[in-house]
């Protein structure tokens, strides 16, 4: 029952419940994503990094079946093959929570939970939705990931974005996943709901599953993650297993290093001291500009986060 | 199950939920309070209101509509509309009508055609709303007009003018009759048939919506059709068959006129689609799909009756219905909306 930590586990001694080896997609001359290489193990957390654009949807599509790759190779259990529908990955057990959940907000959670999968008894026009089970075992599989919910009559809608979320792994995990894909599920969050978001993921790789996690976001990766893989462009730039690199490492690899120092260069003033007064200074006395995008230059004293959001937002 | 327990700390306990909670959240519980108000008033103000004539009199009207208007329900529940469902009322009433007076075909099989062609319209509306994905007020809108103007010039085609008559001396004629158009009696007073079928429908209705997986894909498609694609619910199917329901409560509600009264205009159901729409929101559908129920659909048609009923016993000037109408459809808007911003908002 202890849970250990991504580094206390070695990922080598675990089975390989999927692999990809040097797979793309092509959209006729367009290649949308090429030569990447990751091996998903069951009771670990591989995350896939990346920019907009840099080929993670791609890469999610593949695995979940929604669009078959064009090169390399992708093995379930060992076995080549290849997803022609969501239906077929589904059947593989690798279940896919997309960013909007797929879930129907005015619906209540049991019916959410279950939906598309009824459990029904009786036969003929007595055919009817097996309600008492489908409450219990909801209520149920979601205490199991530690949700405790006052009613699961209550609209999925009313629930928090991290609750929803998990609403949403805990319906996989039920209908058999053994791989587990989440496309960017701390993306819309705040802090607070990122973190429950994260315990789950880490539940869920507890539970044994093999866990894709895709995030724009290194630390929020390196907190979970005991692999990495990096895509740019829709090539993959790099692979590393979590003892080969530090968050700094991660952190920068994910701004694009080189990049990152060319931007600071544009963003930098030429002469402080002669420029003219900070346009935006004039309405926002903390000095931040629209879009969150502060020149760059010591930092001011004190930054409220939600109130620089919100004027980035009026602007 | 491979999963093993684990407890996150900062979550509540679960707690009761008290009933009156529970009551309030359902979808009907704005126009069953409605019902009784209006109810209670016309007792008050008319004398004949409350006898068991009157409720005979209120509750066929109420059933007429409501059979509509249930079917109607569902669909919006399902997200989309039908205005072609008032004329499809008119015309099966129609191909009855004149397959028997005019080329002398068996009733029961008229009135299996045009339940195959309610059936078949109505497929062809939720075909169309899925493949070209134009929204269903247009289509339907466009199937109402071309129904409208079959109706009547085929009509005046073949038989010369805009109304069937007749049908009593059609063999046959009476043996359908008691399935469509009898009474029954029941506290010394004849009550129409069609209460039993409005009934026998909310039931039905609610049965397919609260208990089995259709009812359930019937909310998702309308709460939100591509996550519950996503999840592999039949989406084209739903939808269709809701279409085809709508079309098929036109027609039973085409055959219980016919029967009842053995004649049929070619006008028959014109305007009445937005009654169905209305009586459907009044009972709690929202307009955006994903959320209502039967019951509340059905009360909306009671009250409509009701009311319907109510102005002429009290000899008023039947203008104030359209009045009394546009009212309550912009109170249970508001109700409504008020209703799914609090559902919606996430703590």
């Amino acid at each position: 029952m202890t849970s250990t930590t991504p580094a206390e586990r070695s990922p080598t001694t675990a089975t390989a419940l999927l692999e990809v080896e040097k797979i793309g997609k092509s959209y006729g001359q367009v290649h949308a994503l090429r030569g990447v290489s990751a091996t998903i193990n069951a009771a670990e957390v591989t995350c896939v990094l990346g920019d907009n654009g840099a080929g993670k949807s791609t890469f999610i599509k593949i695995l979940s079946g929604v669009h078959p790759h064009t090169t390399g190779e992708l093995r379930v259990d060992g076995r080549r093959t290849r997803f022609a529908s969501p239906r077929q990955a589904l059947e593989a057990g690798i279940a896919t929570v997309y960013q909007d959940l797929a879930v129907v907000p005015l619906m209540p959670v049991w019916r959410n939970f279950f939906l598309g999968s009824e459990p029904t008894k009786g036969i003929g026009p007595l055919r009817r939705l097996d309600v008492a089970f489908m409450r219990r075992t909801t209520r149920a599989e979601l205490a199991r990931m530690g949700i405790h919910l006052r009613d699961v009559d209550q609209p999925i809608g009313t629930l928090s974005g991290g609750e929803r979320q998990s609403v949403a792994i805990a319906r996989a995990v039920y209908f058999g996943a053994r791989v587990l894909i989440l496309d960017e599920p701390t993306a819309a969050l705040g802090v607070k709901q990122s973190g429950v978001v994260l315990k789950y993921i880490v539940a869920a790789r507890d539970a044994g599953l093999g866990v894709v996690f895709v995030t724009h976001n290194p630390h929020h990766a390196y907190l979970v993650g005991d692999r990495f893989v990096l895509l740019k462009r829709g090539v993959m730039v790099g692979g590393y297993a979590r003892t080969e690199l530090t968050l700094a490492e991660l952190t920068r690899e994910m701004a694009g290093g080189a990049e990152l120092a060319a931007l600071g260069h544009e963003l930098a003033r030429t002469d402080p001291g002669t420029s003219p007064p900070d346009r935006w200074s004039e309405t926002d006395p903390v000095g931040s500009g629209p879009h969150g995008l502060r020149p760059l230059g010591p930092p001011p004293p004190h930054r409220d986060i939600e109130k620089e959001s919100q004027q980035g937002v009026d602007t | 199950m491979v999963a093993r327990a684990v407890s996150l700390p900062g979550e509540d306990g679960p707690t009761t939920i008290s009933p009156l909670t529970r009551m309030l959240r359902r979808a009907e519980v704005g126009a069953a309070v409605a019902a009784v108000a209006v109810f209670v008033f016309f007792s008050l103000v008319t004398e004949s209101f409350a006898t068991p004539g009157g409720v005979a009199t209120w509750l066929d009207s109420a059933a007429l509509f409501g059979i509509m208007a249930i079917a109607v329900a569902l669909l919006m529940i399902g997200g989309e509309f039908d205005l072609s469902a008032g004329t499809m009322v008119g015309s099966t009433g129609l191909i009855v009508g004149i397959l028997t007076t005019h080329s002398g075909v068996n009733v029961w099989l008229a009135v299996v055609l045009a339940l195959v062609f309610a059936v078949v319209v109505g497929a062809f509306n939720g075909f169309l709303v899925m493949r070209t994905n134009l929204p269903s007020f247009i289509v339907t809108l466009g199937t109402f007009f071309v129904l409208q103007g079959l109706n009547l010039a085929l009509t005046k085609a073949i038989i010369g003018q805009v109304a069937v008559q007749g049908l009593n001396a059609v063999p046959g004629f009476f043996d359908a009759r008691w399935l469509f158009g009898s009474t029954f009696s029941l506290f010394g007073t004849a009550f129409q048939i069609s209460v039993v079928w409005w009934l026998v429908l909310t039931a039905v209705a609610t049965w397919i919506l609260m208990r089995t997986r259709a009812g359930n894909w019937i909310f998702a498609v309308g709460g939100a059709q591509v996550s519950a694609r996503q999840v592999g619910v039949p989406v084209l199917r739903t939808k269709i068959g809701l279409f085809v329901g709508t079309a098929a409560a036109g027609w039973l509600a085409g055959m219980l006129q016919l029967f009842r009264t053995s004649t049929v205009q070619a006008s028959t159901g014109v305007g009445q689609e937005f009654i169905y729409i209305i009586c459907a929101v009044v009972g709690g559908c929202l307009l955006t799909g994903g959320y209502g129920s039967a019951i509340g659909a059905a009360l909306g048609a009671l009250i409509y009756g009701m009311t319907y009923q109510g102005i002429v016993f009290a000899q008023w000037d039947n203008n104030w219905l359209k009045a009394f109408l546009g009212v309550m459809l912009l109170a249970a808007v508001l109700v409504n909306t008020y209703v799914r911003r609090r559902v919606e908002v996430s703590r």
